[in-house]
C-alpha cells in the first residue's frame, strides 16, 4: 500500500463528543495539510493547547507540492523537523531549457555559500505531511497539548464575540466545539471561508495541466528540464522534475477546453509520456491528474477570531513553488502572535499585523506566479511573439536568459511596510534590514539560525550589552570572527544590535546600545504601542 | 535624471532608415515581426534604464497616434 493510502490518523471518538455543552479550546486548527500541521506543531511547542481537525484520516492523496524552499526549511528547523525533511528530499541545482526541438541553454543555480539549508529541496507533499505528523506525534508523546482528530469535518462556523462555535461532522454524527481562535488551513476549497461568506477574488486561468508522477527505470540526470513548445506537446509546455525514491514529476500543459476524463485515461497518458521520454525508457505511472488553477486571495486574512492561512487564504499558480511554502510562512508569522495574545502579553490588535504582513506577501507570490504563467502560456499573438523572441535569443545571447520565466524561485517576503517594524539605521547591509527574515551564516561549528530561538531576542554583534537589563534575551557574538556573519549583518560597521522577532524576522537594528530605543522597538514589534497617525 | 532622448541622435539618419528597411526586405510578415521583437529586446537590454524604457513605451503608445485609425 502506498503511503498516502494508509490511514495515519483514523477517526477516534473524542470525550468532547459526549460533553453536555460544547468543549472550549484556545485554538482549533482546521485542515491537516502542510500549513495546518505546521501551525499545530508550533502551537504545541509553545504549550498552547491545540485541536487539529481534518476531514480525512491520511496525508494528501498523490503528490501535490514538490518543491520546498530555503525559508520554509528554516522554519521547519525551528519546528524541530528540518533534518528529517531535508534528509528525505533531493537537492538539485542544474537545469535545462528546451525550445521546440532544441536545447537552448543549461543553468546551474549555484547557491550562495554559508547557509545551513539549500535553496530548495524536492519532496513529495505526502512525505512532508507524514514527517510533520510524526513530529506532532512526538510532541504529543512528550506531553504537549496537541490533538489530531481525523474523520472530523467542519460543517458550520458561527463567530461570536468571545469565541467561534464550530460544528464538526464525524462518522458517529456531529458535535460542537467552542474555539477562542480558529486557524483555517482547509485549502483552496475552504469550508470555513465559504461559511463566513468571504469572496475569493482573482484571476482564473483556463489552461489545463496534466500532472503525472512516474517511476523510471532509466538513469535520468538529477535536473529540472523545461520545454517550451516541444515536438511532443506542440504549442504547449512540459516539465520534468526529480523527486526522491526514483520518482519524477511530469507536468504537461494541455491548453483550454480539453476533455479531462479522456486526458486522464491511462493509455492516453502513457502515449503522451512515450513521446516525451522516448520508446526505450521504462516507466510506471504512480499518479495522474488534470488540474486548472487560479490566482486569488481573500480580501483580509483575519476575520475577527478566524485567521486564514495557506491555500484557504490565497491560491497561486504552481509555477515557482509558492503554495505550500507560503502556507508555512503564514503560520510562522501567525503563531507567535496568537501565543502573545492568548497569554495577554499583547493586545489582539497584534493579530491585525498578520493581515498587514501576509497579505502583501500573498500579493507578491500571486504577482510572481502570474508573470511565470503569462510567460509559459502567452495569452495573445503579441505576447507569444515576444516570448518566442526571448527564447530564440536565449540560445546565443546571455542578455535574454534572465527573461526566460518558467517559475521564479520562491523567496521570503520582506515585511517592509509593516506596523511592527522600526525605522532602519543607516550604514548596515540591505539584506538584513528590518522586515527581512534573519539571514543564516556559519558561526564556528554551527549556524546562526540554530542559535536563535523563537522568542524576542537581541543579537549583539561586537557590542557589549549588559545582561542584567530587562527585555529580550541577549545572544552575544563577537565581530571580526565570522566573515560571512560580519558581511551579512555588519557590512562596514564595527558592531550592531539586531532585535529579532519570534519568527526570526528583523524588527529593528542599531549601531549603538540605547536601552530606551530597544524597549520602544520591542513595544512596537509586539503591538503594545501604536504611533498616532 | 535620465530621460528619453527625443532630439535627433542618429548620425546619417537616412542611412539608418535604409538599413532598417533592408533588414525587412523580402521577408514575410511573420519573419519581420519576429525580427522586430528580437530587436526591441536587444535594444532594451542595451539601454537598461527602466525609466527611459518606460518613457519610450509610453511615447510609442501615445494616444495621439494609436487613436488615429479610429478617428477617420
Amino acid at each position: 500500500m502506498r503511503s498516502f493510502e494508509t490511514p495515519l490518523y483514523p477517526y477516534e471518538r473524542s470525550p468532547d463528543q459526549d460533553a453536555p455543552a460544547p468543549a472550549r479550546h484556545p485554538v482549533v486548527v482546521v485542515g491537516a495539510g502542510p500549513a495546518g500541521l505546521a501551525a499545530a506543531i508550533d502551537l504545541a511547542r509553545r504549550d498552547i493547547p491545540v485541536v487539529l481537525l481534518d476531514e480525512n484520516d491520511r496525508v494528501s492523496y498523490g503528490s501535490r507540492a514538490i518543491c520546498f524552499a530555503k525559508r520554509a526549511l528554516e522554519i521547519l528547523d525551528r519546528l524541530g523537523c528540518g533534518d528529517e525533511i531535508v534528509d528525505h528530499g533531493v537537492t538539485w541545482s542544474r537545469g535545462k531549457v528546451f525550445f521546440r526541438d532544441r536545447r537552448i541553454y543549461e543553468f546551474d543555480l549555484l547557491a550562495e555559500e554559508g547557509h545551513r539549508r539549500p535553496a530548495f529541496i524536492n519532496l513529495q507533499q505526502y512525505r512532508l505531511e507524514e514527517l510533520l505528523v510524526r513530529r506532532l506525534r512526538d510532541l504529543q508523546s512528550a506531553g504537549r497539548p496537541v490533538e489530531l482528530r481525523g474523520g472530523s469535518r467542519v460543517t458550520k462556523v458561527e463567530p461570536a464575540a468571545a469565541d467561534v462555535l464550530l460544528t464538526v461532522e464525524t462518522p458517529e454524527g456531529p458535535y460542537r466545539l467552542e474555539a477562542e481562535w480558529v486557524v483555517a488551513c482547509d485549502g483552496a476549497g475552504s469550508t470555513v471561508r465559504r461559511e463566513l461568506g468571504l469572496e475569493f477574488a482573482g484571476r482564473v486561468f483556463e489552461d489545463n495541466f496534466l500532472i503525472a508522477d512516474v517511476t523510471m527505470k532509466a538513469d535520468f540526470p538529477k535536473e529540472r528540464w523545461f520545454w517550451f513548445d516541444p515536438p511532443f506537446n506542440r504549442g504547449q509546455s512540459a516539465l520534468l522534475h526529480k523527486q526522491p525514491e526514483g520518482l519524477w514529476r511530469i507536468d504537461l500543459q494541455l491548453g483550454p477546453g480539453v476533455d479531462r476524463e479522456e486526458e486522464q485515461r491511462p493509455e492516453n497518458v502513457v502515449s503522451r509520456l512515450r513521446q516525451m521520454l522516448g520508446d526505450d525508457v521504462e516507466f510506471e505511472t504512480e499518479w495522474i491528474s488534470v488540474y486548472t488553477f487560479q490566482c486569488a486571495r481573500i480580501d483580509r486574512f483575519r476575520h475577527g477570531r478566524v485567521l486564514f492561512a495557506g491555500d484557504a487564504a490565497h491560491q497561486v499558480s504552481p509555477f515557482g513553488a509558492r503554495g505550500a511554502n507560503s502556507g508555512i510562512q503564514d503560520v510562522d508569522n501567525l503563531v507567535w502572535k496568537l501565543e502573545r495574545v492568548l497569554h495577554g502579553r499583547s493586545p489582539d490588535s497584534l493579530l491585525d499585523s498578520y493581515d498587514a504582513e501576509r497579505v502583501p506577501a500573498a500579493d507578491e507570490n500571486i504577482l510572481n506566479s502570474t508573470r511565470s504563467t503569462d510567460f509559459i502560456t502567452p495569452k495573445s499573438a503579441t505576447s507569444r511573439l515576444f516570448r518566442d523572441a526571448v527564447l530564440d535569443l536565449a540560445e546565443t545571447q546571455p542578455m535574454a536568459r534572465p527573461l526566460v520565466n518558467s517559475g521564479r524561485l520562491s523567496l521570503p517576503h520582506v515585511y517592509l511596510g509593516s506596523p511592527l517594524q522600526s525605522p532602519d539605521t543607516t550604514g548596515l547591509p540591505a539584506r538584513t534590514r528590518p522586515g527581512s527574515p534573519a539571514v543564516d551564516a556559519p558561526i564556528g561549528d554551527g549556524w546562526l539560525l540554530a542559535r536563535l530561538g523563537d522568542r524576542f531576542q537581541l543579537l549583539a554583534l561586537g557590542i557589549d550589552v549588559p545582561d542584567d537589563e530587562p527585555g529580550p534575551e541577549i545572544i552575544s557574538l563577537p565581530a571580526g570572527r565570522h566573515p560571512l556573519l560580519d558581511e551579512r549583518y555588519l557590512g562596514n560597521a564595527p558592531g550592531a544590535l539586531y532585535l529579532l522577532r519570534p519568527d526570526q524576522h528583523v524588527a529593528a537594528r542599531f549601531t549603538d546600545y540605547d536601552p530606551g530605543r530597544i524597549a520602544a522597538a520591542l513595544r512596537r514589534a509586539s503591538a503594545q504601542e501604536t504611533d498616532d497617525p | 535624471m535620465t530621460r528619453l532622448r527625443t532630439e535627433p541622435n542618429i548620425p546619417d539618419g537616412d542611412g539608418f532608415y535604409q538599413e532598417l528597411l533592408e533588414l525587412h526586405h523580402g521577408r514575410s510578415k511573420e519573419e519581420s515581426d519576429a525580427i522586430n521583437a528580437r530587436l526591441i529586446l536587444l535594444l532594451a537590454n542595451h539601454i537598461g534604464d527602466r525609466e527611459v524604457l518606460r518613457e519610450a513605451m509610453r511615447t510609442a503608445a501615445d494616444s495621439a497616434w494609436t487613436n488615429k485609425g479610429e478617428d477617420r
